[in-house]
Order: structure tokens, then sequence, then C-alpha cells
């Protein structure tokens, strides 16, 4: 009797909606959705009203606006002539080039100290760790205003300036170095490069496919330098030295001639190399130490000499656990790359800064920065995801 | 062909060989550790060379030749600058530290309300001090007194405004305080909202999962910079006319929604490495979603990510110096501000003093929670892994 009120034959129970999974999720994701709407409806209504108060007119027009202010750093002609969005290019080629020299100098300090604390030398792993522990432990902002006002302010002025080799200056102005300056007959330089790449890369393939038939080895890298460097040299001589260095000449006030390179970028290029690299380091050394012992062991039995063992058995590997968060260590160095408005180097944030000052357009400068560093992470990580499949086992 | 007999006896005692070098001493260590190899040589009188060029310079620097007293700018100047030091002189100038500790603790909070702020700081410390020592009882009530009633006693004391205590608007507010409440608040709000954000990518409803994607994705491709500009210029634009933000709650509200989304993922990742037989036992179980996520899962994801949550601690607490680009003053910005903006320590040295000064607070917060994180990282391991 009991037993048949509770279980109704073969009928699958049927649930109160109100304990039925679906018709929860259903409904959750409705008030969800309905409080989203509201909530952007409500915020938008404000801005709105917000804006036609303060006379703020929308859209992407003020784009074409005069900018009439000017950038000390610009790759692109700019002057305070160009438009807004003008400006806003130049601070983005600004971000890239600081983004991208920081990212070649961090990753070449952060190997070298990855590896360093990995080494049998005492000394080289103890000062390895000083550097990973104080550098990982301070905010980047402090470091770039360190250099900046504690270092780079310190430099003497012009009439004092340091004198380095290679005829380059260093004073309170930043750093000036010799500029080339090409003339005709240029273009066989650049295309002896060029032709010096493509054939190390076709030398590259014939030697695998002989080593994969024959187990012949041929000295690939040595035949690479050679070429890339050998060739420029050939048409630089077949050109006839088309090339004349312009040297930074002492003057009153200041260095005229030359390449400058501006303390802001100095401070924020140093700071920001020297803190990403001590991250950099930590993921080289977790990627080394995460291959296990027995492949070097492996290496070392079948007689590859230990630099072979490194090069072949070990880098690799520790390349498919190193690359993932290397990626997102770039990211970062570019993001924190932001922190230039500190210090007034023109990057994307300093120029929209200013820009948000002069017109007040805060959501379309917002929306630049958020669209400018969105596509940067997305093609950062589209590209190290491809590199990384390349380089991931390859499972047969 | 000769034939040889292999066969062969040893008939006499084999010479005893010379006892193999002693493992232990300097020497040896040395030997070992520093001159094992000719490269290995060459990196270490390199690596000393370096040392004992630059060591003695820095101590020299901080210590030996610094300033420790005085009163303004003269005490740090040398003579061809106007004050009494011998020319080429360089050391820290720390009497310009001393002279502003208090200003680079509360900012420009009131001389006479300090107290309010030390007051709250031992709390602070009397609550977290028994709350991070895992041999002291009654971690719930700690728990409970550290996170629900702690902030509402802080928000008194800092605030006021009520029990006779004195208003102290935020904008007087500065140094140290200012960091630690924002990374304070960063840390309390973020760690909740992260596991909300974690469990909502994790979701099987399709609208929250999308929700959450979006917002965790767009939070981290951006600079916290952005957050924060978002935060101080668009944030007055959403609300209705006339009412106001007080400009450390915007920042606040910055810090912690842009750290939330990089504690979702870590967390997820913790989510991740459960394997499913957890989630099924609980089903199996009859316990719900709530339960199951709360007894089962969440307490082994968050054993096993530590060290990723306290990483974003560390991260916030450095990230915290931000807010000093939409000009607010917390512990960097008022360092800045006494240097750049303060004629009265206008000295060469002041700018390096001030700086060493703030990152060797920074340096001690976040060391000890790194140092921290790997203890418990120990204590919780419970052997599981490999």
């Amino acid at each position: 009797m009991a037993l048949n009120d509770t279980i109704d034959g073969d009928q699958p129970a049927r649930i109160s909606l109100l304990y039925d999974p679906k018709a929860r999720s259903y409904f959750f994701q409705a008030v969800l959705l309905l409080a989203l709407i509201l909530g952007v409806w409500w915020i938008v209504d404000n801005t709105i009203e917000n804006l036609t108060r303060s006379n703020i007119s929308t859209g992407f027009g003020f784009l074409n606006g005069r900018a009439g202010f000017d950038i000390s750093d610009q790759l692109i002609a700019y002057s305070s002539d160009s438009s807004y969005g003008r400006a806003l290019i130049v601070g983005v080629i600004n971000t890239a080039v600081v983004a991208l020299a920081g990212i070649f100098t961090a990753t070449i300090i952060g190997f070298i100290v990855g590896v360093g604390r990995l080494s049998k030398n005492w000394l080289i792993r103890k000062i390895s760790t000083v550097y990973v522990e104080v550098f990982r432990n301070i905010p980047p902002l402090l470091v770039i205003l360190f250099w900046y006002q504690g270092v780079l302010a310190l430099l003497p002025g012009v009439r004092d300036s340091y004198s380095l080799p290679f005829g380059s200056f260093l004073n309170v102005r930043g750093f000036y170095f010799p500029r080339f300056i090409w003339s005709d007959g240029a273009w066989l330089v650049v295309a002896g490069f060029v032709v010096g790449i493509a054939l190390s890369a076709f030398v590259a393939r014939r030697a695998h496919v002989r080593q994969m038939a024959t187990g012949q080895q041929f000295p690939v890298f040595l035949t690479s330098v050679g070429l890339i460097l050998g060739l420029p040299i050939l048409g630089l001589l077949l050109a006839g030295i088309p090339v004349s260095l312009e040297f930074p000449e002492k003057g009153t006030f200041n260095l005229t001639g030359g390449v400058n390179i501006k303390p802001e970028f100095l401070s924020l290029f140093l700071a920001l190399s020297f803190y990403t690299a001590s991250f950099i380091a930590e993921i080289v050394r977790a990627g080394i130490m995460g291959v296990s012992r027995g492949q070097s062991e492996a290496a070392a039995a079948l007689g590859l000499s230990s630099g072979q063992s490194l090069r072949l058995v070990v880098v690799p590997q520790a390349l498919r656990i190193i690359i993932p968060p290397l990626t997102s260590q770039y990211l970062n160095l570019t993001k924190n790359s932001s922190l230039a408005v500190a210090i007034g180097y023109p990057d994307l944030y300093a120029v929209g800064g200013t820009i948000l000052n002069q017109t007040g357009q805060a959501i379309e400068i917002v929306v630049v920065f958020m669209v400018v560093y969105l596509s940067i992470s997305l093609l950062t990580s589209l590209f190290m995801n491809w590199f990384n499949t390349r380089m991931a086992l390859k499972e047969r | 062909m000769q034939e040889h007999d292999l066969s062969w006896v040893r008939t006499e005692m084999a010479v005893a060989q010379a006892a193999p070098r002693s493992g232990a001493g300097p020497v040896v260590w040395a030997r070992t550790n520093l001159f094992a190899t000719p490269a290995d040589t060459i990196m270490s009188l390199f690596a000393l060379l370096l040392v004992v060029w630059f060591l003695p310079q820095i101590l020299n620097w901080l210590f030996f030749s610094a300033v420790w007293s005085g009163t303004d700018r003269l005490a740090c100047l040398t003579v061809d600058q106007g004050g009494e030091l011998p020319p080429g002189w360089s050391g820290a100038c720390w009497p310009f530290v001393l002279n502003r500790f208090g200003y680079f603790m509360f900012g420009r909070y009131p001389m006479d309300e300090r107290w309010r702020v030390i007051l709250c700081g031992v709390i602070f410390v009397a609550l977290l001090v028994p709350l991070l020592t895992p041999r002291i009882p009654f971690k719930r009530l700690n728990a409970i007194l550290f996170f629900g009633v702690f902030p509402f006693v802080a928000f008194l004391l800092l605030v006021g405004g009520y029990f006779g205590l004195e208003y102290v608007e935020t904008p007087l507010w500065g140094g140290l305080m200012v960091t630690l409440v924002l990374s304070y608040v960063g840390i309390v709000v973020s760690l909740p909202l992260g596991i909300v954000l974690a469990m909502g990518r994790r979701s099987k409803m399709p609208i929250v999962k999308l929700l959450s994607v979006i917002f965790i994705e767009t939070v981290r491709g951006v600079p916290l910079v952005t957050v924060l500009f978002m935060a101080a210029f668009m944030l007055p634009l959403f609300v209705p006319p006339g009412v106001s933000f007080d400009k450390l709650l915007r920042a606040l509200i910055g810090v912690a929604l842009f750290a939330s989304a990089y504690m979702a993922e870590v967390i997820r990742g913790g989510l991740q490495a459960i394997p499913k037989g957890q989630y099924e036992g609980a089903d199996s179980l009859g316990l719900g979603y709530w339960q199951k996520m709360g007894f089962i899962v969440m307490p082994q994801a968050l054993k096993l990510v530590v060290p990723g949550i306290v990483n974003t601690f560390i991260g916030l607490f450095k990230d915290t110096t931000l807010v000093l680009i939409i000009s607010m003053f917390d512990l960097l910005g008022v360092v800045k501000q006494s240097i750049s903006g303060d004629p009265t320590w206008a000295t060469p040295q002041t700018a390096k003093t001030g700086y060493i000064f703030a990152a060797a607070i920074f340096w001690v917060f976040c060391f000890g929670m790194s140092r921290y994180s790997q203890y418990m990282e120990r204590r919780l391991d419970t052997g599981h892994r490999k």
C-alpha cells in the first residue's frame, strides 16, 4: 500500500516545476538577462542625460578635429595641426615601439637569469635569485619613476655629457648615437639581407632532408650566419659603401644630429624590461625544471654532449612548458606600457588622456583604448597559439 | 696461434689507493660550487668582480655616507650646491624620509585624528595574525570578525561622522593607509566575486557562461589604467545627475573588478583540475549545486590554487600604485608628490631616497605574502600530488 503511493508504476516521476533543474535554469537566466537589460538601459539613459547636460556630442567625429598639441616622440609625420585621429595613431605606434623593445630585452635578461638560477655555480645562482626576488616584489610604476626621477634626471647637462664609445653621448636629455645616412645603392644591402635569409631557410631545409635520408649533418648555423651577414656586406662593398654616419655634435645648449632617445622612453623601457625579466626568469626556470631528469640522462646515454642534450632534448621540451605563460608575460608588458602616462612618454594612453582633457569625449576615448589593447591581446595570443601548436608534442 | 691461459689468481693484496679527497671544508666547497670548470671559474670571477664593484657602493650610498639628521634640504646638499657636504658627495638623504614619515603613512589625514588610523591598523593586525597562524583555534569566528565585522569598524573609524568622531573626507586620506585600504577591499571583494565568475564560466547555462566570459576576457585584455580611467571618468556619467561618487570608492570599484577577473581565471584552473568523479560523487549523494560546490569541489579547488590566488593578491597590491595616474595619493603617490612638489627637500638625492624607501615597504609586503603562500602550500599539501 505504502509502496504504491510513492512509486507510480512505469510513469517517470513528475517533478514540481519549482524543483525542475531545467525550469530553474531558464527562470534564472531570464531574470539575469532582464536585470542586465534594465541595468544597461538605466546606464545609457543616465549617460545620455549627463552628456546633453554638459553639451558633449557623442560619436567619433571629433577624431578629425585639429589636435593642437605637440608630441615629443613621433615616427610618422605629425604636427599640432594634425587631427586627433593621427595623434592617436602616433600614440599606438609609440606603444608598439616600447612594447617590442621591452619584450626583446626582457626575454634576453629573463632567459639568462632563469638559467642562472639553475646554474651549478653558487655565486651566479645567488645573484640571479636576488635579482628575481627584488624586482618581482616591487611595483613596476615605482621602478619607472625611480629610473626617471632618481637616475636619468641626475645625469649631467649637455655641456658635461658623458661621452660613450662610437660617438654616442648620454646626458639629461637622453641618449644620443650616430645616425646612418643611406645614399643610392642601399637597396643592394637590403637585397643581400633578404636573399641571405631566403638562402639560409633553403639550406636548413635541404640539410634536414639530407640528415633524415643519410644521417649526415651539415653545419646549418654557421652557414646561415655567413649568408645573412656576408651577403649584405657583399652588397655594401659592391655598391661602394653608400653609407655615412651623422655624429651628434655638441652645441652650447643642445646636441644636434644623430638619433636621440629621450629619457622618458629610456626609463619606461628599462623599467619594463627589468620588471618583466624577473617573471620570465621564473617561467624559464620552471620550464627547464619541468623536463624530467630522465630526459637528459637518456640523452647522455645516447652519447650526446651536454650542449647537444640541452639544445636537442631539454630546450625543445622546456619551450612547450614555457610558451603559454611567456605569452601572458608579453601581454602584461604591453599592458604595463600604459604606465608611460606617469612620466609623459606619449604612448596611446598619454595621447588619449590629453585628447580626453581637451574634448571631454570620455566614452569614445575609452572605447579606443579598449579596442586597441584588446586587439593587441588577441593578435598576440593568436600568434603565440600558432607558435604553441607548432612546438606542441606531435604524437604519432 | 699462441694460446693464453685466462685463469689468474691474485696472490697478494692490491696496493691501497689513497683516501678520496675530503668532501667537506671551504676549499672543497669553493671547488665544486665556484671553480668546477674553467668556464665556471671565469663566470665566478666575473660575478665576484660585479659584487665587489657594486655592493660597497650601494651600502655606502645607503648607510655609510648617508645623511641621517637634518631639518631641510641644506642637510643633503654639497658645497657647490649650497650645502655643507664635500663636493662629489652622494648618499641617501634619510632625514627627508624621517621628516615626511607621517605624511607617507597617513597622507593629509588630520594630525589629531591619526590615532583612529593607528587603532584601525592595530585591530587589523590583531585579527590577521591569529587568522594566518594555523595553530590558533576559533578560525570561523576570527574569519567572520575579519571579513564581516572589521570592514564596518574600519569604515566607522576611518571615515567617522558618528559617535562623536570627526568626519574625515577621503581626499584627505593618503599614503600607506590608502594603499592598504585599496588592497584590503580589493582582496575581500575579488575573491568571492572571482569564485562566482569562475563558476559562471563553467556553468551549463549559456547566458550566464557568455556574460562571465565577456566580462573576464574584456577586463583581462585591457590594462588596469583603462579600468581606472573608466572608473574615474565614465562612472560619474553612468549615475543620475546630481549623484556624486567618492573618488576613492570609484578607484576601489575599478581595482576590485579588475582583480576579480584575474582571480576568476586562477580559480577556474583549480576547478578544471578536480576530477569529474568528485562532481559525480557529490551528485550521487544527492547534493544540490551549491552544496556540491561548497562542500566538495571548492575546498579542493581552492587548495590547489593557493599560490595563484596569492600571486593575484600580490599583483593587486602592486597595482594599487596605479591610482597615482588618476591623481590619488597612495604610498607611491605621496612619495612622488613630496619629491616633485615640495621645495623644502628638493635635492638631487631626494628622489632616489624616497623611491627606495617606498620600494622597501612594497617589497616587505609582497615578499611576506609570497613566503606565507609557500608555507601554506607546503602545509595544505596532503600528499595527493606526485
